[in-house]
């Protein structure tokens, strides 16, 4: 559990952290490490780099996960809680860790959701395990007196995450699953718009795949409120310096850049994103963006 | 700078040569500055190098485009502990870079397809280098151009800005494509690599050494290297990436936006060996000029690190092994360090291109 990298005022810490809690959450897993000097940087939104494998791992590329929570001090010292979902070898390995592994946490990461200065009425919208920073941001929001309305969605029950914590956290909370296995079905987008409307909910925040921000970010925006969403890109360092993780997104100046999402983001005001841009797996460089490859050049 | 000027074409060559180096008065204050700064005891192993003049503390450096221009990492180290900063390969332009997905991770490294992203050269020298220039580091800045003359614009600028003077060196990528040639990489072509060399060389001062740096995908990497030292180069840093493919097995489809990428990381490392032992052994037997080398290519570890000097480098640069861990292009040192204090050498400079001495 030592502390292999901090600067000081950097506001970030590398720890080698020790897994003290592991458990099975419907299809996801719920794991709490202890990380030193990280919790007391973290703010609701941003997000850590683990590496996995093991130092002579052959997957080399970090892997990143939001904060579900933090706690600044316990039993055993700051720990860090983050919900993963098996999917390749990475998330596989970490996983299958048992308590007392240790494992090389960065963070935290990237720039927190945004905080509204008035207590106006907010909907937080997780999509899957998009809903793990939510629950933080809704206590968060609590505090400074905004109403909190939560919408969990998920494909099916199994993927939803966090209904019960939910319910604790936050003023109502709306479930919809695809096959109607629990709550509405149908998609988050689909409650969305009446929520506001009753609500008069003046931002939402929202986590989850990007083809549920982009909708989100349209319905917000018709409603007339702003959307803040946290994007997942696929990232290879998770501290700016690999320029993997960009996204087409416009500046306050009005000019589209290609923005590394693991330093800017990865939370983005939802209007800010080029949307357009993201097609099939793919994203393009939108032709005005600045430096975009020109007509019959690089 | 000016003061070593007359090291510069002193290559840390064979151990004979290298007993010639003299060991300018600012090394050693570097490297007490070094020891009293940091947590660590005085180095009992002397790091220090003189790269055709950039006389150098440490010879452990960033891989350009692997680091970004120093604030990132300066979160997790103190840019001044390495010998050198180099920073993401600048052109003349801005460039918003290649669409995504730009990475693939693979066994043991990664493809990417960055399509050289960048503030373009002025934004650089009214940001990244005073920046880096404040925090006290020396840069060595890498600088790409799709035509010859765009090289030569950017190192005219660098070389105007107000602060070249952090500057120790130049590295040239011309493992980039030449527009005027089909796409084809510069350093693939002898001619074309002359050129670029020639053309940056023409624009920078005597005391700032410039690196070629060299793809592998090439066919006899020795001619390349003759090409560019004969054109200029002070030095010739490899490997840049190799040229691989993935196949996304769910979609049946590339799995790069771009289609191709760079290979990189402990993946390559046998490649960027190869490929240094080449270019060595060619100057050993008088082939080319002794200039030095500075070894890159899947270095995680001070015994990778070890390996590439061992066969010829003098300096050493860690790029993919950083995305693992951010401290990686320090603590390589560290762990290289501790490795020839083990052995018992005295001074760096003695292992340099040792392998060739110790063949069969
Ligand atoms: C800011 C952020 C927050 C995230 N939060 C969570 C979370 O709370 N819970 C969770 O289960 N997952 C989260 N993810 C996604 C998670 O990072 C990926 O699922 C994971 O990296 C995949 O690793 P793998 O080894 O299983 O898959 P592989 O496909 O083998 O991964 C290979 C490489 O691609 C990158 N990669 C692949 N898929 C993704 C992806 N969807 N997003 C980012 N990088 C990817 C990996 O980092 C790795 O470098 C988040 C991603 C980001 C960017
Ligand atoms: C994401 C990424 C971006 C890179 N960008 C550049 C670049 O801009 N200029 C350059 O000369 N080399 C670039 N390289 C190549 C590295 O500097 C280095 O030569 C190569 O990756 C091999 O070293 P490694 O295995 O330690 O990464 C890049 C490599 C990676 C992985
Ligand atoms: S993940 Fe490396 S720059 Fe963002």
């Amino acid at each position: 559990m030592s502390t292999t990298a901090a600067r000081p005022g950097a506001g970030v810490v590398q720890v080698t952290g020790e897994l003290i809690a592991t458990r099975r959450v419907g299809a996801y897993h719920h794991l709490t490490f202890v990380a030193p000097g990280l919790a007391e940087h973290a703010r609701p939104g941003q997000f850590v780099a683990v590496a996995v494998g093991g130092p002579t791992s052959a997957n080399l590329l970090r892997r990143c996960f939001s904060i579900h929570r933090v706690s600044p001090s316990g039993t055993y010292g700051g720990t860090v809680d983050v919900v993963v979902a098996a999917h390749g070898p990475g998330t596989q390995w970490l996983t299958d860790l048992r308590a007392h592994d240790e494992v090389d946490i960065v963070g935290p990461l990237g720039r927190p959701f945004p905080l509204p200065k008035e207590p106006v009425p907010t909907i937080l919208v997780g999509g899957g395990y998009g809903s793990a920073p939510l629950f933080w941001l809704a206590e968060t929001l609590r505090e400074r007196g905004c109403r909190v309305e939560m919408v969990l969605g998920a494909a099916t029950e199994s993927r939803l995450f966090g209904v019960v914590e939910a319910r604790r956290c936050a003023d109502g909370v709306t479930v919809t699953t695809d096959d109607g296995s629990l709550g509405h079905r149908g998609w988050v987008s689909d409650v969305l718009p009446e929520l506001i409307r009753s609500t008069g909910a003046g931002v939402v925040y929202a986590c989850g795949p990007m083809g549920m921000l982009r909708s989100v970010t349209e319905v917000a925006t018709a409603e007339g409120a702003v959307a803040q969403v946290a994007v997942e890109e696929s990232m290879a360092c998770g501290v700016g310096v690999c320029m993997t993780c960009v996204m087409p997104v416009r500046g306050n100046d009005g000019v589209t850049r290609m923005v590394r999402s693991c330093v800017e983001g990865p939370i983005f005001r939802g209007d800010r994103v080029r949307w357009e841009s993201f097609e099939n797996g793919y994203c393009t460089v939108p032709a005005d963006a600045l430096g975009a490859p020109k007509e019959g050049g690089h | 700078m000016g003061v070593f000027g007359s090291t510069r074409l002193t290559a840390l060559g064979s151990r004979s040569q290298t007993e010639t180096v003299r060991h300018g008065h600012s090394v050693a204050d570097a490297a007490d500055d070094a020891a009293v700064r940091g947590a660590e005891p005085a180095p009992a192993v002397d790091m220090s190098v003189d790269l055709a003049g950039a006389v150098l503390p440490s010879p452990m450096m960033t891989a350009s485009g692997c680091a970004a221009n120093g604030k990132e990492l300066h979160r997790f180290f103190d840019v001044t502990e390495l010998g050198a900063f180099v920073t993401k390969s600048v052109m003349a332009e801005p460039r918003s870079g290649r669409g995504t997905p730009r990475m693939a991770e693979t066994p043991s490294g990664m493809l990417n397809s960055i399509g050289l992203q960048g503030p373009g050269i002025r934004a650089f020298v009214e940001n990244d280098l005073p920046w880096l220039k404040q925090a006290g580091a020396r840069a060595m800045v890498s600088i790409a151009g799709s035509t010859s003359g765009e090289f030569a614009d950017v190192a005219a600028i660098l070389r105007a800005s107000e602060a070249f003077d952090a500057v120790v060196g130049v590295e040239v990528n011309i493992s980039c494509p030449n527009v005027a040639n089909r796409g084809l990489v510069f350093a693939c072509d002898p001619h074309a690599s002359a050129k670029v060399v020639a053309l940056v060389r023409e624009q920078l001062p005597r005391d700032i050494p410039i690196f070629a740096k060299l793809t592998p995908d090439v066919t006899d990497i020795v001619t390349i290297a003759q090409a560019a030292v004969k054109a200029g180069a002070d030095g010739l840093t490899m490997i840049n990436t190799l040229l691989g493919m993935v196949i996304d097995t769910d979609l049946l489809r590339p799995q790069l936006g771009g289609v191709t990428g760079g290979l990189s990381g402990p993946a390559v490392r046998p490649v960027a060996v190869r490929a240094i032992w080449q270019v060595r052994a060619a100057m050993l037997q008088g082939r080319l000029p002794f200039v030095p080398i500075v070894g890159v290519g899947g270095v995680r570890t001070g015994r990778d690190a070890l390996e590439l000097v061992a066969a010829g480098a003098s300096a050493v640069q860690v790029g993919t092994a950083t995305f693992n861990d951010p401290t990686a292009p320090v603590r390589v040192g560290r762990e290289l360090r501790d490795l020839l204090q083990d052995k018992g050498f005295a001074r760096f400079t003695d292992v340099v291109g040792i392998a060739h001495e110790r063949v069969g």
